[in-house]
């Protein structure tokens, strides 16, 4: 069984190689292989690969220490090329949470909603997830647990656009600050599902511009997640990535694939189960962990 | 089931440079199976998975059995295939069931893969088999399982044990053990247990579940992985191993467009064969899994018996007789054609279904043009028809048209669209049905090319026209009755073979070889 600590990190893998004394063609096919069980795909992979061939080029290094480095750089410079601050000024704030099933949706709402609190703000969470079996009843313990308030569908199977109106009224009405919505987890393909997701989208513009559209993307998930993001982009316009589950196995290097392709960064990351377990995204931290 | 998709385009497109050749020199044969690492990584097969394969095939292709072989490229893929299917498995594997007391499943693997949903689609499943299954809430960690396992259990029809409220609090190990004898007590033969979605590298939670394990000594421990996990799916399935030992493994969320590479992965890393897909949200979409049909749909060979085993299992034979006898005498109404629309829609996506024909996988984009909610329009034109004018078209005036188009929410024209297929469709049945040839040069302008996937359908069954004359008239008329309207096209289709008894699997089997090539 994998340890416990750093054991989402690349390091393990890199450690071998970079512990050698020189570098060689032994020394590219490891870093390759990293990078590629690190789910960054063969595109980014043979992408970075080159790049810092060229670099040890230039810099007529030998030295593997040099070559982390330059890894880490490379990395870290990729994932900073975008911007990862949360747009939340206009009052009320409406954050809407989309993704596929079995991402973490739910439980990142309940994150979120604490994290939010701890800096002083109220929030509301609307259970717009009508489909599944007691997804409300599951969103509504975490809304305890993150101090929120919570507006709940009315009936069972009720349109999930509507309950997304409510909880824009109620917060509005009560002068909540923050509203974040949780929508039911929906695979890419079905387009049904998607386009009932633009509805939600404009039935709360009737009311107030939308801050931020949060897709939550699982650590686990592989190449498909450049799919699922594409998708959800483009029938629900899509701010924001959530990367959730990075406390497995799992190092989600898919996520600069689906970042450097679409031009969406990632805001926040989800490391735990417990409720304290959401930070802001930070690539130097993120780039720290990944390749030790 | 329908999802490897990606992953045979670009397989397919690796051997469709190699079909040509005569002979294989070894750079062509390393440039192919560079081609074959590349789209396996894609498809998020596990990298040590890839390489053990790649080299395997590399040998093999560069073997004997391949230079002396009359097409080499042929062979070539008969071995990527020989080996995809060894890698998913072998043959195929059923449930096993205990011989005395209750047969005990229990469910392990990541939170989110899809436990709880699959509980309640196992049940269901083994319900209709006439088995007496009990669910068992174990899952106490994560808010409200419980609560979504008892909505599962009622949607299913099949009771549910949960003694603890579960949000954390109770004993997984101790609900798990009076479940055993509370199934015991009442007679029931299955029990599935659902347990908590844990990390494989959680040492805690991981030892709750093998102790879960040791107390109720499950006859299956159906580890259940999300069909989109990328290269973790190896440390976990590892992980998992070590931690519960599970017997099975099974495939969910396999209807998105995920390429599987997990499902090759899992298989290979841990040697447990894949048993069950989950393909849904509906409690229905839960099937087998047949390791060797799905190696042929990653290469572009098809899944006719697939194809074949829905369209029989859905397809209503007494009904095909009467639509046959209508064509026959000229009474094919409106009416008859909304019927033969509704059962074909039971017989799942339309889409699905196309893309399970051999060659299909070359018409994505038509596929993907395919608007499944064609049909639902068309239905609701019809149903804005009153009874007369469903069974006599003639009567449509136009002012009766611009009702029936306001009734359906949509444009006379087309309704005038919808008619005029129709009526196409009703000539050419009448030909066909009294022993004429349809004009097959015709098909082009009959407006059933405006569904984009219609296509794929008539080469398919064209390829399998009978050499005995009267069968081939029968095949015609199925064929014929396809082309103008879809949605009829694969009823009738079907219930013509179907008029047969069920073919036996052997016929199956070289009917799928014959479609294949």
């Amino acid at each position: 069984m994998a340890e416990r600590t750093n054991s989402w990190s690349l390091g393990t893998a890199l450690r071998g190689m970079f512990a050698r004394k020189t570098i060689d063609e032994q020394t590219w096919t490891d870093l390759e292989d990293a990078l590629l069980s690190a789910d960054f795909g063969p595109d980014i992979a043979d992408a970075v690969v080159t790049d810092l061939r060229a670099k040890v080029d230039r810099y007529r290094t030998t030295d593997p220490t040099d070559l982390q480095r330059m890894l880490r750089e490379t990395l870290e410079e990729r994932f900073t090329r975008l911007d990862s601050t949360l747009h939340l000024s206009n009052r009320p704030a409406v954050v809407l949470v989309v993704g596929v099933n079995g991402v973490g949706k739910t439980t990142t709402i309940g994150k979120f909603a604490k994290f939010l609190t701890n800096y002083g703000r109220t929030v509301v969470v609307g259970a717009a997830d009508t489909f599944r079996a007691a997804a409300v009843e599951q969103l509504a313990t975490w809304a305890e647990r993150g101090g929120a308030s919570i507006v709940r569908p009315q009936q069972q199977g009720q349109d999930p656009a509507s309950v997304a109106f409510q909880t824009v009224e109620r917060a509005q009405r009560d002068g909540i600050e923050i509203v974040l919505i949780d929508t039911a987890g929906r695979l890419q393909t079905k387009s049904g599902l998607m386009d009932e997701l633009g509805k939600i989208r404009r039935v709360i513009e009737k009311q107030e511009p939308i801050a931020e559209v949060l897709l939550v993307l699982d650590a686990t998930t592989g190449q498909n997640g450049l799919a699922q993001a594409e998708a959800f982009i483009q029938h629900a316009g899509v701010t924001g990535l959530v990367l959730t589950k990075l406390d497995g196995s799992a190092k989600g290097g898919f996520v600069l694939a689906v970042q450097e392709k679409t031009g969406i960064p990632i805001k926040l990351v989800g490391q735990g189960e417990g409720i304290g377990d959401l930070t802001g995204f930070t690539p130097h931290v993120f780039v720290q962990n990944l390749v030790g | 089931m329908a999802s490897f998709g990606n992953l045979s385009d670009r397989l397919s497109a690796t051997f469709k440079n190699l079909r040509g050749k005569g002979k294989l020199t070894p750079a062509d044969v390393d440039g192919t199976v560079r081609e074959i690492r590349r789209a396996l990584l894609d498809a998020d097969v596990a990298l040590e998975v890839v390489k053990d394969f790649t080299a395997r095939v590399r040998d093999r292709a560069l073997g004997d059995e391949v230079s002396k072989a009359l097409n080499p490229a042929q062979q070539v893929v008969q071995i990527v295939n020989d080996e995809l299917v060894t890698i998913l498995g072998g043959e195929q594997r059923r449930l096993q069931f205990a011989k005395t007391g209750p047969t005990v499943i229990m469910l392990a693997g990541l939170q989110g893969a899809g436990k709880t949903t699959l509980a309640g689609k196992l049940a269901k499943w083994l319900a209709k088999d006439n088995h007496t299954p009990l669910l068992v809430a174990a899952d106490l960690q994560r808010p409200n399982a419980v609560t979504q396992l008892q909505v599962v259990g009622e949607q299913a029809g099949v009771p549910v044990y949960a003694p603890e409220p579960g949000n954390g609090k109770g004993n997984p190990v101790k609900v798990a053990k009076d479940a055993m004898k509370f199934a015991r007590d009442k007679q029931y033969d299955i029990v599935i247990v659902d347990t908590a979605g844990r990390l494989g590298v959680d040492a805690e939670l991981m030892k709750q579940a093998s102790d879960i394990r040791r107390a109720i000594d499950p006859d299956e421990v159906l580890f259940v992985i999300d069909a989109m996990i990328g290269q973790d799916a190896v440390q976990t399935a590892k992980a998992f191993q070590d931690g519960v030992d599970f017997t099975a493994v099974v495939l969910s969320k396999l209807d998105g467009d995920a390429r599987g590479g997990a499902a090759l992965s899992v298989a290979s890393v841990t040697g447990r064969p894949i048993i069950f897909a989950s393909t849904g949200e509906g409690l229905d979409d839960f099937e087998p899994f047949y390791p060797d049909r799905m190696a042929s749909r990653i290469l572009d060979l098809g899944d006719i018996l697939t194809l074949i085993e829905q369209a029989q299992q859905n397809f209503d034979e007494d009904e095909a007789a009467k639509v046959a006898q209508k064509f026959a005498t000229d009474t094919f109404t409106l009416e008859d054609f909304l019927a033969q629309m509704q059962q074909l829609k039971n017989m799942g996506s339309i889409k699905g279904m196309l893309g399970m024909l051999p060659g299909a996988r070359g018409m994505r984009e038509q596929l993907d043009n395919f608007d499944e909610r064609e049909i639902t329009r068309t239905e609701a034109i019809i149903q804005s028809m009153t009874p007369q004018e469903r069974r006599v078209p003639k009567v449509l005036n136009g002012s009766r048209r611009l009702r029936i188009a306001r009734g359906a929410g949509t444009t006379v024209t087309e309704v005038n669209g919808l008619v005029n297929r129709f009526e196409q469709a009703a000539k050419m049945m009448k030909t066909v049905a009294k022993g004429g040839m349809p004009q097959v040069q015709g098909m082009g302008p009959i407006p059933g090319g405006s569904f984009g996937g219609g296509r794929p359908k008539v080469q398919a069954k064209k390829k399998s026209k009978s050499g005995n004359p009267a069968k081939r008239a029968a095949e015609n008329a199925a064929l014929a009755a396809g082309t103008p309207a879809k949605p009829a096209a694969s009823g009738s289709a079907f219930g013509a073979a179907g008029k047969k008894s069920a073919p036996s699997e052997e016929e199956l089997a070289s009917l799928q070889k014959f479609l294949g090539r």
